[in-house]
């Protein structure tokens, strides 16, 4: 049934959308502030024949993912911050593995048990320190509720296009925030999967899934095979949008997720008072849009990231433009919400150091 | 109307979140983009709780809002907190069933509503928060009555229905007051 446009949190709306993309097992344990998704998915899915399980615990949330996993289900699960970060031994194990599921992150302030309100500063755990090993994970990073919904379905494609768990990394604004969403059509479960372990037949072959390559040139070989998916990521995955670049504007402002929206604001009223400011937001965390931030960076003389944290993204932003012009950073952190008029000053403040 | 936001507050209970998302609904099917963002945090029933509605012609930025441009606020909590920061020339609907302290700006637009002795006149006791919705739309017309008497009649059926009907009745009542 295509459905008509309807208002509904963030949260919830991310649990509908994995179902539409074909989602029918959930394993989870409570965290704010994103318990909409387990409790939404509790009730819906039994009425699509689905599975909701909750877990002792993050750490057996994941594992329970890895055995959905290796069947070829659509598994998804979701946590907050603290309970990403215990999740991150099962989510390198899916990686050396390669089995496809999805994890959603509505990130809290922290370090720590730190408070339950919205922050981003699980940048660079997601992107660089999740898990131990040579791994990766594609992680993308949605605006909007809408876009979230739309993140859901592309985010299971991908987990199967690279046989590799995907992220779709939020925080609690998208969590909490409704908006008008638009949902794709309910889709069929996953077709079978050559890999997936479900029982040796006569008409299929034993099938082992593992991490375990006891001979170091057996997993040096494994991992140099997960490395080829990786440059196959970064070359085909990265997504970014640029806005209000097309006068090339010497003041160009970094930030993705929520923070990018209020950034919106804030440079819609600075261009109101004639202030030449363009943004550039990154859509997945990593692969990071290289290519894209190095052309909407080309004509300006000075970039500004912002972010709720103290500081993670400035660090790739900073890789990628190196010395050639300076690269500059505001936030607030903690859980504090960064207002439209402190980012309008912080903005400000670039035109007085040029 | 282009772009309006609006905060609406009280004590956790008094219904400020649904009324909040009876606004949003309203004007989602008007057509318009529309954020609700709730306060979130580790409350407790009687602590204060607060929504931020914000209505655009045009896709919305932050669903945070500063200098809200109105506000309705339930209790004496509310208005200390919101009084001060709303935006120059801002509309404030004051339910003076619990709030018996005078406003000090003289810049806003101020509306007093004995919404509690509305409802409770009315026989919905529970339905302060539909009179004061109704009182604020009658002075702000960011969507039309029509549209929030429709966002009720879909938003409560079944075994809600007589529900849906009180706040019916006492969101006419704030409509005219």
């Amino acid at each position: 049934m295509p459905s008509q446009k309807q208002l509904m949190k963030g949260a919830e709306a991310i649990a509908e959308a994995a179902i539409r993309a074909g989602c029918r097992h959930f394993f989870g344990y409570p965290i704010t502030p994103q318990n909409e998704i387990p409790e939404y998915m509790s009730k819906r899915l039994p009425e699509v024949g689905g599975v909701y399980l909750q877990a002792e615990s993050e750490v057996a949330s994941i594992n329970m993912i890895f055995g959905g996993a290796s069947t070829g289900a659509r598994v998804l699960t979701s946590s907050s911050s603290p309970g990403v970060s215990l999740m991150s031994e099962g989510a390198s194990y899916l990686v050396g593995a390669e089995l496809p599921a999805v994890i959603v992150n509505i990130m809290r302030g922290g370090p720590g048990l730190g408070d339950i309100a919205p922050s981003q500063s699980d940048w660079s755990m997601m992107t660089k320190g999740w898990g131990h090993g040579d791994k990766r994970y594609i992680s993308l990073c949605p605006a909007t509720v809408q876009e979230a919904v739309d993140m859901m379905s592309l985010a299971f494609d991908l987990a199967e296009k690279y046989r590799n768990p995907v992220v779709l990394l939020g925080d609690g604004l998208l969590g909490q925030m409704m908006e008008p969403v638009i949902f794709p059509a309910l889709s069929e479960i996953a077709p079978e999967q050559s890999w997936a372990a479900r029982g040796k037949l006569a008409t299929r072959p034993r099938v082992i899934v593992r991490s375990l390559y006891l001979d170091p040139a057996e997993l040096e070989r494994h991992v140099d095979h997960l490395y080829d998916k990786f440059a196959r990521m970064e070359r085909e995955e990265p997504r970014a949008e640029t806005w209000m670049c097309d006068d090339e504007p010497p003041v160009l402002v970094c930030a993705f997720g929520t923070v990018a929206r209020i950034a919106k604001t804030a440079i819609g009223k600075l261009r109101g008072e004639g202030l030449r400011v363009g943004l550039w937001r990154p859509m997945t965390a990593w692969p990071f849009p290289v290519e894209s931030l190095q052309k909407a960076a080309a004509t300006s003389d000075r970039l500004l990231s912002i972010e709720m944290n103290k500081g993670q993204m400035v660090e790739d932003i900073r890789a990628v433009i190196g010395h050639d012009k300076p690269v500059g950073f505001w936030g607030r952190s903690g859980g504090m919400v960064p207002t439209v008029d402190e980012m309008m000053n912080a903005i400000r403040g670039q035109f007085a150091n040029a | 109307m282009a772009y309006h936001d609006v905060v609406m507050a009280g004590f956790g209970g008094q219904g400020l979140m649904a009324i909040g998302k009876l606004l949003a609904k309203a004007a989602m099917d008007e057509g318009r983009h529309v954020t609700w963002l709730p306060s979130y945090g580790p409350e407790m029933r009687g602590g204060t709780a607060n929504c931020v509605v914000v209505v655009d012609d045009e896709p919305i930025g932050s669903p945070s809002v500063e200098h809200a441009q109105a506000a309705i606020v339930m209790n004496r909590p509310s208005l200390d907190k919101f009084e001060d920061t709303l935006a120059t020339g801002g509309l404030l609907v004051i339910n003076t069933s619990l709030i018996a302290e005078p406003v000090h700006r003289a810049d806003l637009t101020t509306v007093l509503v004995p919404a509690n002795d509305i409802a409770e006149a009315e026989g919905s006791p529970k339905a302060a928060n539909m009179v004061m919705l109704g009182a604020y739309v009658a002075h702000c017309g960011v969507v039309s009555a029509a549209s929030i008497e429709h966002a009720i009649e879909v938003s409560y059926v079944g075994a809600k229905k007589a529900y849906g009907e009180a706040n019916l009745r006492a969101f006419r009542r704030g409509l005219a007051s």
